[in-house]
């Protein structure tokens, strides 16, 4: 399929999705829908320079929190409509990535994992201590009384948006996994040195993966101050989103767009089921054992098992 | 900003008092990633278990937690073991260690601290020594003994690491693995072997750490993320695989951090170790003593 016939068909399911959710009635189906759609962006997002570039991002939850704060800074600053907070939020978060993306010039591997940890934390500081967007004590954002498009409650405009995001974010992800960019990146990820030596534009490619990689993740950031009403640097840098954007491709597989889409669906339901039937501690720690379990026992997530199911019946 | 000299003094002796326990902090990181190329991220997880322990011995029979900690220093050596083997089978005999074993010790980091949330809730721990309350005064310089204490078995025990590593047989080995895997294979030795002890020496000194840590102050399951950025900026700073880099780097980021708290507030301080990280990483990544 080619991929803007990929778009046109991401897009229809989408609008379909948002049209058949108005026959929903239960609130909770939204704010749960809402969570899992987030983390499939996260997870794709993620993807996108850990899975097809193999540098590992550990802060994930930075980015989040920039697209985050970009909205409360907005909402305390202008009140601009919610459209024009999400792409501040996105550019924001890609600069992040660009500067990211620099980084890459010094450190591999393991260095460049570690550099992102440290660089969330460096962040969570500094918004810990700007009191403009509340500081260590939060900020509360208020909803809009007025919902638009007819809609019954704000939640319900907040999964639309996300659902369209979700969209974009697949359709972006498979793009550069089929083109000329996702070889590029992948020679990367097998080998950089031979891929340099090659003619592979290497530091070109790694920042325009780490720029899109971190504009995706502020993405799914920007409407979570509307979600919770409440933002606090702990909320929003939680080492949760870390963990699950790392844990979702892993689990899902690597190698594909579909992987990501496939982890986050997975475990973020786990997740929205554990939290209600258990608890939100015990939710984190399914999360963490199925990481460490996946990635010693199955190293190339669920869609390694299918590709593995598909080879055995061509032959 | 002005700056009172006993101030100044304070801030200078509570940054080396710290820096000693930080040297402790990372040496096990120094051991694991700086010479056996284990990234062994869920370090600071093993340091919080370690507090955790000797809180709970201290708050059930009153001992001394630092004296419970080297007690149970040889449950986390088998820790250690275990944690090696599993690691050697799934990633390293795989080659896979870059990308899945990083992630394989952030799930364990995240289990670890979740298990102790489930335990023993969020609240934060203390312990109750003979010494906490005491503080020695030096003219307008305070000692107090709840850091000297840590500060004293710390140095002695990343001294003690240091001279075996040089001064024993298997230690020395150790230093090949870091230098000459092949090499070592030639004349015989299994590398997964020493590697495996060496590893399991690290932990141990994450447990012994972790006393440490719940002496000077209180201790609660998240706190361990603070240390990850802690221990390996240290490890870089110092110069990956240098016992004494480690220490030195470990008083610098522990007067850096003592300067920051003292004069812009202690909101700030956790920024240090990371911005010192990044600076290191960034501009001379291979340290201050490094090979």
């Amino acid at each position: 399929m080619s991929n803007r016939n990929f778009a046109a068909v991401a897009f229809a399911i989408a609008l379909a999705i948002i049209a058949a959710s108005r026959l929903i009635s239960n609130d909770y189906f939204f704010s749960a829908a809402y969570t899992v759609l987030q983390f499939i962006i996260l997870a794709t997002a993620w993807n996108i320079l850990g899975g097809y570039t193999g540098y590992v991002n550990f802060g994930s939850a930075a980015f989040f929190a920039v697209g985050a704060y970009s909205t409360v800074f907005l909402y305390k600053a202008l009140q601009p409509p919610l459209p024009v907070m999400i792409l501040a939020g996105t550019l924001a978060a890609g600069l992040l990535g660009l500067a990211v993306g620099y980084l890459t010039l010094r450190m591999r591997g393991v260095f460049f994992a570690i550099a992102t940890l440290a660089l969330s934390v460096v962040l969570y500081t500094f918004v810990v201590n700007w009191d403009y967007v509340g500081g260590a004590r939060g900020a509360y954002i208020l909803q809009p009384r007025d919902v638009p498009f007819g809609l019954r409650r704000y939640i319900h405009l907040l999964y639309s948006a996300m659902v369209l995001m979700t969209a974009l974010a697949l359709v972006i992800a498979r793009a550069i996994e089929t083109s000329k960019i996702g070889r590029g990146l992948a020679a990367i990820r097998d080998d950089e040195l031979a891929a340099e030596c090659a003619g592979v534009p290497t530091l070109r490619l790694k920042l325009f993966s780490a720029t899109v990689s971190g504009a995706l993740m502020g993405m799914a950031g920007t409407t979570f101050p509307y979600y919770l009403s409440y933002v606090e640097p702990s909320a929003a840098f939680n080492l949760s989103y870390a963990v699950n954007s790392i844990a979702m491709p892993l689990i899902g597989g690597m190698m594909s767009w579909v992987g990501p889409l496939i982890g986050a669906v997975l475990l973020g339901t786990v997740q929205q089921v554990v939290q209600v039937t258990i608890s939100s501690a015990w939710n984190l720690l399914i999360v963490g054992v199925l990481l460490v379990l996946f990635v010693t026992l199955a190293p190339n997530g669920i869609m390694g098992w299918v590709d593995a199911w598909r080879r055995r019946r061509k032959r | 900003m002005d700056f009172p000299t006993a101030l100044v003094l304070n801030a200078i002796i509570a940054g080396l008092l710290l820096g000693g326990f930080y040297a402790a902090v990372s040496v096990g990181i120094s051991i694991s990633f700086g010479m056996l190329d284990v990234v062994n991220i869920a370090h600071p997880a093993f340091i919080i278990l370690g507090s955790y322990i000797a809180y709970i011995v201290n708050d059930r029979m009153g001992l001394d937690p630092i004296a419970v900690s080297v007690v149970v220093s040889p449950l986390f050596f088998a820790l250690g073991m275990l944690l090696y083997r599993i690691y050697y089978l799934c990633f390293e005999k795989r080659g896979q260690e870059s990308l899945r074993g990083l992630a394989f010790f952030f799930g364990i980091l995240f289990i670890t601290e979740v298990a102790l949330v489930l335990i023993f809730g969020v609240d934060y721990r203390m312990v109750q020594t003979a010494y906490s309350e005491t503080t020695w005064r030096l003219g307008p310089v305070d000692f107090p003994m709840r850091l000297v204490v840590p500060f004293l078995v710390s140095v002695t025990m990343v001294v003690g690491v240091q001279l075996f590593l040089t001064h024993t047989f298997f230690g020395r080995a150790v230093l090949a693995v870091a230098q000459d895997q092949l090499a070592l294979r030639l004349i015989g030795v299994n590398p997964t072997r020493v590697k495996g002890l060496a590893f399991a020496l690290s932990i141990a000194t994450a447990g012994v750490a972790g006393a440490f840590l719940i002496v000077i102050q209180p201790v609660q399951p998240a706190l361990g993320r603070e240390y990850i950025g802690l221990v390996f900026a240290v490890c870089v700073l110092g110069g990956m695989g240098s016992i004494w880099g480690t220490l030195l780097g470990a008083f610098v980021l522990g007067i850096a951090e003592s300067f920051t708290s003292t004069f812009f507030g202690p909101s700030w301080a956790p920024a240090v170790s990371f911005g010192l990280l990044l600076a290191a990483l960034a501009f001379k990544p291979s340290g201050l003593l490094g090979r």
